[in-house]
Order: C-alpha cells, then sequence, then structure tokens
C-alpha cells in the first residue's frame, strides 16, 4: 500500500513538473555497463530517492553484433551457429529454434529418432541454464556458496554435451534435417548417472537456499508483476508464469516431441520474485522427469533427414517459436527463393522480459532490483542480439 | 609450563634494573607498539588465507594451493601485490579525508586491543573499565567509514557509508545490552575480573538460558557491526560493488581490508573473554583429573583457540546465507534484537539477584 | 496469539538458517566431495568429438586426403578458410587441380565443425587441443598441409 501510494504521488510530481522525474535530492546513479550484479554488460541508469528507486532505464546496445544483419549474408546451414552467441546459456534451443524455422520452409519433415535427441538436448540445455541462474541468483543477493555448488551439477550437463556435441557452451548441434551427429554411445549412461546425482542434489538447493528465512523475505513480496501487466510488456517463460500467464509454448504449440511426454506447466500466481524463483526450480524438476521419460526410449533409426547439400528456402515468409530457458524465441525468415535469408527477426525473450523491469522495480530498494534482475534471468547478448 | 606472564615480568624487571623507570616505560611502549603491528600483519596474513580456506572448502574447491606449501603465502603475494600498487586518488576526491580515513580505521582497530588479555596475566593495559572503552571506541570506526564514503565522491561510496552508519549505529545498542548482561553477572568492567569469576565455569555453561540468548544475540550484532555477511550492505557486492571502498586501490584498500579482519578479530576475542571465558581452561564440576590435564594447555593457546573457533562461526555465516535488505536489517535490529536483548537483561538481573547461576 | 507467532517465528527463522549452515558445514567437513581439478598438472582427456582447432591428418608418407575442391571453404561462415590450388600434371599428362596451400585462420574460427562435415574425402577434422593462447597474432593464421606432402592415391 505504501508503495502504491509513493507511486502516484511521484507520479502526480512528475507530472506537476513537466514529466521530469528528478528531483532536488535524488541521486542518479549508473548501475553498469561492469557492474557485477548486471552480468554482462547491461547499462541502468536508475534513478534513487535516499535507497528507494523512482525510476529505472535501461540503456542497451554494449554488446550489440547486428547478428540478424550478419544472418543476412549467410546461407541456411551457416547462420544457425551464429544464434548460439546469442542466448549464450541456452545455445541448443535457439539453434533448434532455427534449424526448425529452416526445415519448415523446406518442408522436411526429421526423423523421430532425431526429434527425441533433440528434445533431450533442449532439456538438458534448461537443466542447466537454469542451475546457472540459480546460482546466479544467489550471489546476487549474496550467498557466493551456491554458485559452485550450482556449477558442479552444470559441469555434468557440460560433460555429457562435451561428448555428444563436441562443445560445452555453443554447441552448433542442430542442423536443418536433425541432428549433426548420432549420441555418443556414453550418452545414455551418462545422462542416467546424472539424473540420479541431481534429484539428491535439487534438494540440497532447497535446504540451502529456496527454505532460507534471509532469502525468503528477500524474494516475497518485492518486484510485483500482474497478470495484466506481464502479458501487456510481452513477458514469456519463467517471468510470465509467476504471474499467472499460461504461456509455455511447449503445452501450447507443442513441437517435436513434446505433445508426447508427460510434464506440467508450473504457473505461479502470486507474481513476485519468489513466485518466478519458485517457478524455475520446479521447472527443473519437469525437465528432469522429461529426460528421464525419454532417454530409454531413443527410436532407432537415422538421426538426419537427407537434406540437398545447398540448401534454397522457397520464396515467403516463415515463422517458427520455442520456448527457451528464459522463454518464447522467434525466428522469423523472409525469404526471396535465393540460398541466403532476405531478412531474418529473433524475437528474443530477455528483451521483452527487461522492458517490464522499470515497472517491477520502482518504489523497491536498490537491492531489491538486484534480486528483480536475478528472477528475470537476463542474458544480456540476448537482449542486444 | 609455558607461560607468557614469566617472559614479560623478566623483561620488566631487567628493563627497570637496567634504566630509570621513565625511560623502561618508554621502552616498554615501543616493545607493545612494535608487537602490536606485528600482530596486526599476523592477524591478517591468517585471517585471510583462513577465510580463502574456509570459503574453498564450503564451496567444493581447494582454495589457494600455488603459493607456498599448500598456499600458506598466498597472502603474503596478495600483500606484496598490493604494496607495488598504484594508490589513486579521484579527481573530485576530498584528498585528506579520502588518504586519512583508512588510518583512522586501523589505528581504531588497533586501540581497541590495549585491554584484551591474550593470556593469563598478559594484557596491554588491564583498564577497569574494559568493557566500556571497548564498546566506545569501536564505535568511533564507523567514523571512518562514513568519511571514506563521503570523500570519495562517489555515489556507490556514499550509499555504502550511510548504510554503515545506519547500521553500526543500531547494532551497538544489541550488542551493548548482551554485553551488559555479563556485566550485570560479573558486577566488574574490569576484563580481567570478568574472566576471573568463570574460573568455575564459562558464562555460557553456568548462566543458563539467558546467557545463551545474549552470546547469540551478540554474534548476530558483532557480524553485523563488523560489516561482514549477511550483513555486509556497506560493502554489498552485488548490489554498490564495493561500497565505502570503491574507489581505494593498493595499500590503503589493504588497510580497510586489514581492519575488517582484526575488527573480526577483536570482537570474537571480546565475545570469547565475556562468554567463552578468555583464556581460562574448561574445567567441568569435580573431574579433576580431567581438569588437571586442561590446566596443561597453554593460556594463550585456549584464549586463541576459542577466539579462532568464533571467527570460524562468523566466516561460516557468510558462506551460506544471503544478504540482508537494508529495511530489513534494521527491522531485525529494532523488532527482533532490541526487545529480546531488553527482556533477557532483565532475565539475567533477576537470574543474578537471585543467585540462580551456579 | 501474537506472541505465539512471535517465537514461532523465531524459531523457524532460526531453523531454517541452521539447516543451511548444516549443509555448508557437511561440504567443510567432506573433502572428498571436492571437484576442483588442478589443471596444468592433472590434464583430463578430452572426448573424441570435443572441437579444438581444424587439423588436417597426414599418413606416414607425407599424404593428405585433400582435393582442393573448397567446400570446406564455401561451408565456413567466417571464411576462416582459404585454400589456395596450383595445377599438378599428371603422368598422363593432364593438367589437374590440387592443393597448394590450405591457409586456416584459428582467430576467426569458431569450431562450429561446418567445414568437416562439408569436406567429401574427410581431409579435416577437428582436433582435441585448446591451449591455443600464443604471444603473435600471426602464429594463429596456419598452413595445414605439410610441406611437401600430396594427395594420397585414391582419393577423388
Amino acid at each position: 500500500m505504501y508503495r502504491e501510494t509513493q507511486i502516484i504521488k511521484h507520479a502526480q510530481k512528475a507530472s506537476s513538473n513537466g514529466g521530469n522525474l528528478e528531483e532536488a535530492g535524488d541521486l542518479v546513479i549508473n548501475v553498469g555497463p561492469q557492474h557485477p550484479s548486471t552480468h554482462g554488460v547491461l547499462h541502468l541508469v536508475i534513478t534513487l530517492h535516499g535507497e528507494t528507486i523512482k525510476n529505472v532505464e535501461p540503456h542497451l546496445g554494449y554488446i550489440h553484433r547486428s547478428i540478424e544483419k550478419m544472418c543476412e549474408s549467410l546461407s541456411y546451414r551457416q547462420f544457425i551457429y551464429v544464434t548460439s552467441r546469442m542466448d549464450y546459456l541456452s545455445s541448443h534451443i535457439n539453434n533448434h529454434g532455427c534449424a526448425m524455422c529452416v526445415e519448415k520452409g523446406l518442408q522436411v519433415e526429421i526423423p523421430p529418432r532425431a526429434k527425441v535427441i533433440r528434445v533431450l538436448m533442449d532439456e538438458l540445455t534448461r537443466l542447466a541454464s537454469h542451475q546457472l541462474w540459480w546460482g546466479a541468483m544467489a550471489m546476487d543477493v549474496g550467498a557466493l556458496t551456491p554458485f559452485f555448488h550450482a556449477f558442479r551439477e552444470r559441469e555434468m550437463i557440460n560433460d555429457i554435451m562435451e561428448e555428444t556435441c563436441g562443445a560445452r557452451l555453443t554447441m552448433n548441434y542442430m542442423v536443418p534435417g536433425g541432428v549433426m551427429y548420432d549420441i555418443h554411445p556414453n550418452f545414455q549412461k551418462r545422462v542416467k548417472e546424472f539424473i540420479e546425482e541431481f534429484k539428491k542434489k535439487i534438494d540440497e538447493y532447497d535446504e540451502l537456499v529456496t527454505g532460507n528465512i534471509i532469502f525468503q523475505n528477500r524474494m516475497k513480496g518485492v518486484g510485483y508483476l500482474t497478470k495484466e501487466d506481464a502479458i501487456s510488456y510481452g513477458c514469456t517463460g519463467p517471468t510470465a508464469r509467476g504471474s499467472g500467464v499460461s504461456c509455455d509454448i511447449r503445452k501450447l504449440y507443442p513441437y517435436e516431441v513434446y505433445d508426447q511426454v508427460q510434464f506440467n506447466e508450473i504457473i505461479e500466481t502470486d507474481g513476485d520474485c519468489f513466485a518466478r524463483y519458485l517457478v524455475r526450480m520446479q521447472e527443473m524438476r519437469q525437465s528432469l522427469s522429461m529426460v528421464e521419460q525419454l532417454i530409454d526410449n531413443i527410436p532407432e533409426g537415422d538421426f538426419q533427414a537427407k537434406t540437398k547439400a545447398v540448401l534454397k528456402l522457397p520464396k515467403g515468409e516463415f515463422y517458427s517459436k520455442i520456448e527457451t530457458a528464459r522463454g518464447e524465441f522467434g525466428v522469423y525468415i523472409v525469404s526471396e527463393g535465393g540460398t541466403t535469408p532476405y531478412r531474418i527477426k529473433f524475437r528474443s525473450p530477455g528483451f521483452s522480459n527487461l522492458s517490464a523491469l522499470n515497472h517491477m522495480a520502482k518504489g523497491y530498494k536498490i537491492g531489491d532490483l538486484v534480486a528483480i534482475m536475478g528472477t528475470l534471468d537476463l542474458v544480456i547478448p540476448d537482449i542486444d542480439r | 609450563m609455558f607461560s607468557l606472564e614469566s617472559i614479560t615480568n623478566s623483561i620488566q624487571t631487567w628493563l627497570n634494573n637496567t634504566f630509570n623507570p621513565t625511560i623502561a616505560l618508554l621502552f616498554e611502549c615501543v616493545i607493545v607498539g612494535v608487537l602490536v603491528i606485528s600482530l596486526f600483519a599476523v592477524l591478517g596474513l591468517v585471517l585471510v588465507l583462513m577465510e580463502r580456506k574456509v570459503s574453498a572448502y564450503m564451496q567444493i574447491r581447494l582454495g589457494p594451493n600455488r603459493v607456498g606449501p599448500g598456499g600458506s603465502l598466498q597472502t603474503v603475494a596478495d600483500t606484496l601485490k598490493l604494496v607495488v600498487k598504484e594508490g589513486l586518488t579521484p579527481d573530485g576526491a576530498d584528498k585528506f579525508l579520502f588518504n586519512l580515513a583508512p588510518f583512522l580505521v586501523i589505528i581504531i582497530s588497533m586501540l581497541v586491543l590495549a585491554p584484551i588479555p591474550f593470556a593469563k596475566n598478559f594484557q596491554i593495559l588491564d583498564i577497569n573499565i574494559g568493557v566500556l572503552y571497548v564498546s566506545a571506541v569501536s564505535s568511533v570506526s564507523v567514523i571512518g567509514i562514513l568519511m571514506a564514503g563521503w570523500a570519495s565522491n562517489n555515489k556507490y561510496s556514499l550509499l555504502g557509508a550511510m548504510r554503515s552508519g545506519a547500521q553500526i549505529v543500531s547494532y551497538e545498542l544489541s550488542a551493548g545490552l548482551a554485553v551488559l548482561s555479563i556485566v550485570v553477572l560479573t558486577g566488574s568492567l574490569q576484563l580481567s575480573d570478568i574472566i576471573a569469576s568463570q574460573q568455575n565455569g564459562w558464562w555460557i555453561f553456568k548462566g543458563h538460558i539467558p546467557v545463551i540468548i545474549s552470546f547469540v544475540i551478540f554474534i548476530i550484532a558483532v557480524t553485523a557491526e563488523t560489516n561482514r555477511a549477511p550483513f555486509d550492505l556497506a560493502e554489498a557486492e552485488s548490489e554498490l560493488t564495493a561500497g565505502f571502498h570503491t574507489e581505494y586501490s593498493g595499500m590503503k584498500f589493504a588497510l580497510f581490508f586489514l581492519a575488517e579482519y582484526v575488527n573480526i578479530f577483536i570482537v570474537c576475542s571480546i565475545g570469547a573473554i565475556l562468554f567463552l571465558g578468555g583464556w581460562m581452561p574448561l574445567h567441568i564440576g569435580n573431574w579433576n583429573g580431567f581438569n588437571h590435564v586442561m590446566d596443561y594447555i597453554p593460556s594463550s593457546v585456549w584464549f586463541i583457540g576459542k577466539v579462532f573457533f568464533l571467527i570460524f562461526v562468523i566466516m561460516w555465516f557468510r558462506w551460506t546465507f544471503p544478504r540482508l535488505r537494508i529495511d530489513q536489517l534494521l527491522n531485525l535490529e529494532w523488532k527482533y534484537l532490541l526487545p529480546i536483548s531488553m527482556l533477557n537483561l532483565l532475565l539475567t538481573t533477576l537470574i543474578t539477584i537471585m543467585g540462580w547461576h551456579f | 496469539m501474537f506472541l505465539k507467532d512471535y517465537i514461532s517465528d523465531v524459531f523457524n527463522a532460526t531453523k531454517s538458517l541452521l539447516k543451511g549452515m548444516r549443509r555448508t558445514g557437511y561440504y567443510f567437513t567432506h573433502h572428498k566431495e571436492i571437484i576442483t581439478q588442478q589443471y596444468p598438472e592433472v590434464k583430463q582427456a578430452l572426448p573424441e568429438r570435443f572441437r579444438g582447432e581444424v587439423v588436417m591428418p597426414h599418413d606416414e608418407n607425407n599424404e593428405h586426403a585433400c582435393t582442393g575442391c573448397t567446400a570446406c571453404e564455401l561451408a565456413c561462415p567466417n571464411a576462416t578458410i582459404k585454400i589456395i590450388t596450383k595445377f599438378d600434371v599428371t603422368p598422363d599428362g593432364k593438367k589437374k587441380k590440387a592443393l597448394d596451400t590450405f591457409v586456416y585462420h584459428l582467430e576467426l574460427c569458431t569450431m562450429c565443425n561446418l567445414c568437416v562435415q562439408a569436406c567429401p574425402t574427410d581431409a579435416i577434422k577437428m582436433a582435441q587441443t585448446f591451449e591455443h593462447s600464443v604471444y603473435d597474432r600471426s602464429r594463429l593464421t596456419k598452413k595445414l598441409n605439410e610441406p611437401g606432402s600430396k594427395i594420397r592415391a585414391g582419393v577423388e
């Protein structure tokens, strides 16, 4: 209630002041581009009144590499690797989305084995991404130890990825028509080992952080985002699901084999930081159960459909969307019929999620801003592209 | 039996026999000064290494292990690096205050060392108001922090310093009340008296639940007072980069760093003296054999052991808990710790009056 | 009632904190859980699919399998590979395109594996090296075919 009155008062003042939010006694602070809590080169200009935040203005562009423009000069096989560099924590899923869009244009049906491998890799990537988020989230609110504990399990996933895909972070494993190679012979064994291990460790996560009273106090009642606001800001992924918006692409528009596996869309209705935290924690368990269901049921067959050496998309527009660890990732390709796209547009989840930051952080303290940014799970290259 | 008391006594007798009393006193002052400064250096080296090792093991890694055997010389190497680093002063800074602040902070922590008994009859100055002196002088260190934050001409520093000011001033209260309950039980402000009163058992064992509560409150309050996580709001890394010492570099930064660790040592030794019997060995009732064995361990070892145990507990807090928010921090103090410690003080007084303690 | 809530609040809070401390305390005392590897002393074997850098394997007769078809050069998204061809004269007097220099710019390479996939004769592969740092940037530009090497007989 206090916060609302503060915001209203503030808005009234600003309107009487010709829209100028700053007034005497306000402190304007540049958080970033180099700051421990921005997880990259995000620049926030925050206006403070004491410790209370009056306005947050994100300044983007510090890591803009014009990936969309670059893609226009790359062939349909080549441009996929660039998308690993956008949301580097869920690079597999980005690659997958691009490959799906190209396949849509080519009208290629990929073999069932490739579908299952893709879903397995996606879910493992989501787990790895959420683990890193969990560690970074705890670090944002001041607990440094969970970061290392999260990296221990993430390392197991990275090792699995390394063995099968050949790289740890930017895999480039998805190609139009399937996956680049077949899974490694050790893959199933190691994934099962990981499942066993992680089931124990996720309870440790809860013990160390979720139940902690200080952590709960930092999270609960902070950074409210209502359902309407989440929709109007275009938030997707766990950020929106924490506000009660049902937006899981895997459930709503199932791709690959998501309609054949059992999983729940996690929705929390509180809309505060703790709700978003819980969504991600429970998503980890869901992903784990999905991997468990699929790991023994990888069908035999080809891992790649036969495609031409030089891919040419027919003239037209193609869009495909996919659920990354952060939300909806859309790929929009305009083709003129050549070997390279005429125009490519990526709808990255981080950008829309970040746009809600000012709305969420207004009226709270600086410490809360860090917590809110942590629950948004920002990856800056994903925002800037 | 090894004892520091005999060494100091023989030195004093020799000095007094050789020189006239004034010069002997001067010599003693020099010796004490050298000892304090070398204690600082040793503490800095040991505690930083200890913290890095403790954090490493909690974070399932090895910690420093390259410089010297088991990484034992890592802090020496770090200090060397800090000494040769350029000490920058920002352009808009208040140069005098900016350069004064780290020295102020370190001098204050040096002053607090004066009444602390490190072993049996081994303390610099046995003031009859030792507890009062410690709590009065240690609260001055906030001025150094405020000075650093203000003079840096940096908004992060300023915010950190302001937070630190609010925090230290509030937590002084419950720390003081917690200390007061021991003073009530002992009836003396002199640290040597307080230790002597624990001859037959430490206060934490013979003072019933109120003393345990005040011990817990004391530990929480001093963690906040020394700006340690989970109360490290003054230098909250993810919020204010480094808080009040954002602009400091080189040796001036090292002095802040050193003062932090020395302050931890000081508050932990106060805690050990008040609640855990200082250098007093562990005695259990009538177990004469056991008590005899405990007596054989030198008093200095007892003291250092207790202090390092408390330091370990504080480090354990730091590497487990998230940081509080500034309003939660003040809520904790004013809504929980202060009422509890006031009530606790009343209970302790009751116990003392009725003579219920052992 | 208020007092009861207050006390249970304090109790639950303390309990949750002690739980966390038990967890870190466990790791503090159980050193076998440590996962750090001492890197320069202990080097983990990398899986055979690990993508470290592009190499061109040569057999014992100093022969490689590259025909100089430039498929890899076309597949590369970053212009990492530059193939310089020459014309060899075959024994029966015909002119034949052959590899002269396989230039590989390691500094541009993103290890995407597209060149290896594109190669029709499996002449190049990814090596499991990762310590690529050098003092001089020019040393990152490599010539992959060994001096004096020639194409293996039978590779078309």
